[in-house]
């Protein structure tokens, strides 16, 4: 998501499930969708069987999804970006590129500042103590007309497409495949199919998930991954595309709802604790257009902002007290769940609320997570399971070896219902908010979350009413108007989020007309107002329970235009469009790329056609408008300015613990220089000369994180934990299929079973033979299951740079035989 | 010559018990496993209460049939050396049916006929136990190979047949021979019966008698 | 589970003709090997409709769980990691039933009605009829059925004839989430895995094929394979499956013959007795 923002303007899966089986070329690199993703796997099937499609699979593992593939390439873990960095570079010099689109749609010719430069692996600003970068001078040339500079004929040296090509020169094939491992005839092969999607008529879509995102450097993976789909057009077209597969049914819905530590409700931030002065929040957002003519939708940041203020604290909130502003809780820093730890570790963080979460074992290095929570002074977990986390002070021998009576923190488990067992909807990895249905009631002294939550609320509430306290106004006065006070239904918490009319509004274009009475839902999110006439508690998911009902519970399938696209099944943000940026699927007169799979064009008066237009709908082409409307420019970026933390082009860094030691591209800058890394934990790091195997970690289809462990069936079908090693590993550690293996890191150890696999072969970087150990996750001590050790005992605690999502995929361990 | 009136024995006690335990187990056996041998027969499993419960009993049944014939076997082994003269007999197959006895070699304890089908029965007794422990289940089929499995049924089927098949002469040469049934109920057998069947023995028990 | 109409064309150890007034059309599974990721789900729904539940084992070194068949699980995926002349390939088959068209099974089983075999091409084991015996076992050419420790009955998978006695498709066949796994009378099927062959053909499988075994009459489980002509390398599948020629003796000819034999000599005797008359010590011998 840290990625795809500030490539696109939205972070989130471009296309949706269906659309990929409108693809010519499938890549799965970062994720295993057979895997993970078996449901949305179909649409892979689908493109094959339908389409004609090639299915590609780049992973370290010949995996599930490998089986399937047309064409497999085995890639050192962790090296994607040197990967995807050398198809940039054989688009560019082959001149492989779908020209219109990359002229026209991204910032191929913006004139980048001066100031901005790459030289030994580190872009122009470096702060080496502060391990950051000072972003000043990446950011475009201005124009004396107050709009940034372009150079249409892509001949200047420093736009930002001569700038690419300069920058990926490096990624040679050669270079490519010492640092990956991936033979250079495979690599080439692949180049070649993707660069057959270059052409309009065809395109590529790639599909990923935690594969990318659990890297030091995993969002620029991604953008490595964005970056040649726009160099190939294949942004806004139907099986194109950007596909984020998210894990968890509901974790898109977990980002559009803010519940990351640095959000508000749809994608809207919270203030830095340097914002005191609420214009100057409002302002710092209001995007000013940087190119003319541009929609540039975040110009609206104050409707939403207001609607949302205005949603929460209702009539207490008015313009002059800034609508609530001073309510809002103003960070020093970002309080990700890495940092949550790091500061219970340190003593300073007392109290957690653990609600649907297993931190215990989705975490990096169990053992200090268990220090940490030790620490605490009361943790309460709101789960429908007895989880590992809630279980954390229990002893279970080598599983969990802890000694209870030293552990003095108090435990609170409050039982929550699972997801069948109430109302409400789900939002997939394509944006569709799916309403479902509970299938029965929780079990025994269960309550749903939203009963628990209400509950802890009006008690803290009365709490405040008869103490007092420091500040007690954001509680007193929280807007809280369900039915039932201590059991918000889910409807009316949709009904909230879609936002309604506070007073009467007015016909923009003919003031005299009232087109929504006070107190009705929204149509959409383009009836917010920034007057405090609005209320919504998501702008994003405004639309989604109108005045017609609940738009999520729709549920018809018919799909006039044979691409899938089911407009009157449930509701995708935004404004029930089915796929991102669909104005790029035309050309810039507004005719379809490909004239077999047009989504939407202009009809001489109005923007139409079988998905809802991402444009302002009577834009003709004409008026020169671009497809991308987040973002100031109009356009999609192939350099990120300054919104990425380590630069602005992907750049290739290894894992904080890597196999081979240095990197080939830039011995001194080895791995990502601009990620956080906490003191103590840089120490905690693993040299190869102690751990000479790089570990992996992943999951199976047969479980779901750690929750199905608890259940019959899961555990029936992979009952034990284990650990897959290649043929040839195996025979020099002398371990056969079946054996009781140790894998350790220099955090702790596992011990499992080994399944001994054709599946990984020993690949050739930089000189050396790299060996794969991959560990799936699932197992832990408690559960139905064999008990096992939490994987996490072994993973280092570093995370994305700038998402902070740890690195789970790419670090070092030894094996031996138990 | 010896008294005539007197009976001679031919079976003590022991021997007896043994025969007839032997023959009700295989009765038995017989009788179970006809059951599951073709449909015609299964109507005989409900002598055991069902068919399950013939599956369960047969191979309980069989091997003890097994370990009974083992005593009969240790009893008879050495009355059963076939002789050149036993061979002539069987040649002469038409003979022995039509009672034609002057033309046959002398007879001992036992007749070629009934010393072949010794030997028939213990070979199948034998092929019978190891080949149903192969297919037994759910003890020990488990712990073979299909293809085995496959050759032991046949081979427990074809045995079958033939031991029935023998006893089947076995008995019908009872009933045939008057006061052969006798000689295994009772034990005994009169001077003539003895003189008239198997003179060659009659011959050493009378001598055994007088000495 | 009893299929209860009158479509069954054969019954085990039965000597008289079955009910089979109803005409059904044959239907057939077809199971797509090209498309099997070998989520599990198929075995998941098959213990879940079944209401069956194997234990919870151990891990033997391979993805395969449970490792084998058995009274609980009647489906099973098979991994192979195969190196082709395409590289390395992980063949996922989903083993199980067959339902041969000529029934090993059916032939070896003893116990009247226990194994029938419907109309549709269905053969369906009914336990309540089943005596343990495990003939069974020996007359399937694909190693299928298993006894349950439990109760010491055969088990094997039903296709789910209770569902297509309704009209529904097996449990298997709704939870497959990439069409691997297609339900449809056998005709539509076969007309399917064309289409199947010729895509895999196109993407360079040479030798891709259906797999309908004419040595058992053909199936209806059917595969498709990628491979046919090396169908072993799928965890063994059968080349050329038929039923053992050890069954074959056993079960054919030679049982009603041998009984017929067992009634003659009996016979025999009692026209030796009529005729020749009783083996008896002459009067004058005895005196």
């Amino acid at each position: 998501m840290a990625s795809l923002a500030p490539t696109f303007g939205r972070g989130a899966m471009t296309n949706h499930w269906v659309d990929i089986k409108n693809a010519n070329v499938i890549v799965v690199m970062g994720g295993n969708a057979a895997e993970a993703h078996p449901c949305g796997f179909k649409w892979v099937t689908e493109a094959k069987a339908h389409n004609k499609a090639t299915f590609i699979v780049i992973d370290p593992r010949f995996t599930r999804s490998a089986a399937m593939a047309d064409l497999y390439a085995p890639i050192r873990t962790g090296t994607d970006i040197a990967f995807l960095g050398g198809v940039i570079n054989y688009l560019l010099s082959h001149d492989k590129i779908q020209h219109e689109y990359v002229k026209t749609y991204t910032n191929a010719a913006l004139i980048v500042n001066e100031g901005y430069h790459f030289e030994d692996g580190l872009f122009s600003g470096y702060d080496e103590a502060g391990r950051k970068y000072d972003r000043s001078t990446w950011t475009c040339e201005m124009g004396p007309d107050g709009y940034a500079k372009t150079d249409e004929t892509l001949q200047h040296p420093r736009c930002v497409l001569n700038l690419m090509k300069q920058h990926y020169a490096r990624y040679t094939p050669e270079a490519v495949s010492n640092i990956t491992g991936t033979s250079k005839e495979q690599f080439l092969k692949i180049c070649e199919i993707l660069a057959t999607t270059s052409v309009p008529n065809r395109t590529t879509t790639f599909m990923y998930a935690l594969g990318w995102t659990q890297h030091s450097v995993g969002s620029q993976m991604i953008r490595t991954a964005a970056c040649v789909q726009l160099l190939l057009g294949n942004i806004g077209m139907p099986g194109g595309g950007i596909n984020a597969l998210r894990g968890h049914s509901n974790i898109q819905g977990l980002t559009d709802l803010g519940l990351l530590s640095n959000l508000l409700t749809g994608y809207l931030t919270l203030p830095g604790e340097k914002e005191t002065d609420y214009h100057a929040y409002i302002d710092k957002r209001t995007m000013k257009p940087l190119r003319p003519n541009q929609f540039n939708y975040w110009s609206n940041y104050p409707k939403f902002h207001v609607s949302l203020m205005k949603s929460w604290w209702g009539d207490k909130a008015t313009k002059e007290n800034n609508w609530c502003y001073d309510y809002l809780p103003k960070l020093d820093v970002e309080y990700d769940i890495l940092r949550q730890f790091e500061l219970m570790h340190q003593g300073k963080m007392n109290g957690y609320f653990c609600q649907g979460f297993n931190p215990l074992a989705a975490l990096p290095n169990k053992k200090k997570l268990t220090d940490g929570l030790s620490k605490l002074k009361f943790l309460v977990v709101i789960d429908p399971l007895a989880t590992d986390t809630s279980c954390f002070w229990e002893n279970h021998g080598e599983y969990n070896d802890v000694d209870p009576s030293k552990i003095m923190t108090e435990v609170i488990r409050l039982p929550s219902s699972c997801f069948a067992e109430l109302d409400g909807s789900l939002t997939n990895s394509g944006r569709w908010l799916q309403w479902h249905w509970a299938g029965q009631e929780p079990p025994g002294d269960a309550k749903n979350d939203n009963e628990i939550m209400a509950g802890i609320f009006i008690t803290l509430r009365e709490l405040y009413r008869k103490e007092g306290g420091a500040f007690p106004d954001p509680i007193l006065n929280l807007t809280w108007p369900y039915k039932i006070p201590h059991a918000p239904s889910p409807e009316e918490l949709a009904m909230e989020y879609n936002g309604k009319a506070l007073e009467d509004l007015a016909d923009p274009k003919d003031p005299t007309k009232v087109i929504l009475k006070k107190g009705l839902q929204l149509d959409g999110y383009g009836q917010l107002k920034d007057d405090g006439s609005t209320a919504c508690g998501c702008w994003l998911f405004s639309g989604s329970y109108t005045e017609k009902g609940n738009m999520m519970a729709r549920r018809d399938n018919s799909d006039p235009s044979g691409l899938g696209n089911t407009l009157n099944w449930a509701f995708s943000w935004p404004a029930n469009r089915r796929i991102m940026y669909n104005r790029a699927s035309c050309d810039p007169s507004g005719k379809p790329w490909d004239p077999n799979r047009r989504l939407i064009w202009w009809d001489g008066e109005k923007w139409t056609g079988a998905d809802v237009p991402d444009f302002k709908p009577d834009s003709p082409p004409s008026e020169g408008m671009n497809p991308f409307i987040m973002h100031p420019e109009g356009v999609a970026r192939l350099f990120a300015l300054d919104k990425m933390v380590e630069g602005p082009f992907p750049e290739h860094y290894e894992p904080f613990e890597t196999p081979i030691g240095t990197n080939p591209l830039h011995p001194k800058v080895v791995s990502n220089p601009a990620a956080r890394v906490f003191k103590g934990d840089m120490e905690q790091f693993g040299k190869a000369s102690a751990f000479p195997y790089a570990g992996t970690t992943y999951r199976l289809t047969e479980h779901f994180h750690y929750w199905t462990k608890h259940t019959e069936l899961s555990s029936i079908l992979q009952p034990q934990q284990f650990v897959e090693i290649g043929e040839e590993l195996a025979k020099e550690k002398g371990i056969k299929a079946g054996d009781m293996v140790k894998v350790s890191s220099n955090r702790g150890h596992i011990k499992a079973k080994a399944v001994v696999t054709k599946r990984i072969k020993p690949l050739q970087a930089d000189g050396k033979t790299i060996h794969h150990v991959g560990v799936p996750i699932h197992w832990g001590f408690k559960g139905i299951a064999k008990p096992g050790y939490l994987a996490n005992t072994l993973t280092p605690v570093v995370g994305d740079a700038n998402s902070q999502t740890p690195e789970f995929k790419s670090f070092l361990v030894n094996i031996e035989k138990v | 010559m010896s008294d005539q009136s007197e009976p001679i024995v031919r079976y003590t006690a022991p021997e007896r018990a043994n025969h007839w335990m032997v023959a009700i187990l295989f009765i038995l056996a017989a009788l179970g496993g006809l059951s599951l041998f073709h449909p015609y027969f299964f109507w005989l499993s409900n002598l055991f209460g069902s068919g399950t419960w013939t599956r369960i009993l047969h191979p309980f049944i069989g091997t003890l049939m097994f370990l009974s014939f083992l005593g009969l076997t240790g009893r008879f082994w050495a009355h059963n050396r076939i002789t050149a003269a036993d061979r002539q007999w069987m040649s002469q197959m038409g003979d022995v049916l039509n009672k034609r006895r002057d033309r046959l070699p002398e007879v001992g304890r036992y007749n070629a006929g009934q010393k072949y089908l010794f030997w028939v029965m213990v070979a199948t007794m034998i092929l019978l136990l190891i080949s149903g422990i192969l297919f037994w289940q759910p003890w020990f089929a488990p712990y073979f190979p299909i293809g085995l499995i496959r050759v032991a049924v046949v081979v427990h089927a074809l045995s079958a047949f033939v031991l029935i098949m023998g006893i089947i002469v076995h008995i019908y040469a009872a009933i045939w021979t008057k006061g052969s049934i006798s000689a295994m109920t009772r034990g005994t057998v009169t001077a003539a019966w003895a003189k008239h069947h198997h003179p060659g023995w009659y011959r050493e028990v009378s001598k055994e008698v007088k000495q | 589970m009893a299929l209860q109409s009158l479509d069954v064309i054969r019954r085990s150890a039965t000597t008289t003709a079955s009910p089979h007034q109803r005409e059904t059309a044959e239907v057939a599974k077809l199971i797509d090997v090209s498309k099997c990721i070998g989520c599990k789900a198929c075995q998941v729904a098959c213990m879940e409709w079944n209401d069956v539940r194997d234990e919870i084992g151990t891990n033997v070194g391979v993805y395969d769980n449970p490792p084998d068949l058995s009274g609980a699980s009647w489906t099973v995926m098979r991994y192979s990691e195969v190196e082709t002349d395409r590289g390395l390939e992980w063949l996922i088959r989903k083993d199980g039933c067959m339902h041969c068209a000529d029934p090993g099974c059916l032939k070896a089983c003893p116990a009247p009605g226990a194994i029938i075999q419907y109309g549709n091409g269905i053969v369906d084991f009914h336990q309540e009829n089943c005596i343990g015996c495990g003939y069974c076992i020996t007359g399937c050419p694909f190693n299928i059925p298993r006894i349950s420790k439990k109760d010491s009955k055969v088990y094997k998978c039903t296709l789910c004839s209770d569902r297509v006695a309704v009209g529904l498709e097996p449990a298997c066949i709704k939870s497959c989430p990439t069409g691997a796994l297609v339900f449809g009378t056998k005709e539509d099927m076969k007309h399917h895995a064309e289409g199947r062959i010729k895509d895999l053909n196109e993407r360079g499988f040479k030798n891709a094929g259906l797999y309908d075994p004419p040595g058992v009459n053909g199936t209806h489980v059917m595969y498709v394979l990628q491979h046919a002509d090396k169908p072993e390398i799928y965890h063994g599948l059968a080349r050329n499956p038929s039923i053992s020629a050890w069954v074959s003796i056993w079960k054919g000819a030679t049982k009603p013959i041998a009984s017929w034999l067992l009634g003659i000599a009996a016979l025999a005797g009692f026209v030796h007795y009529i005729t020749v008359g009783p083996n008896e010590v002459e009067k004058e011998e005895k005196e």
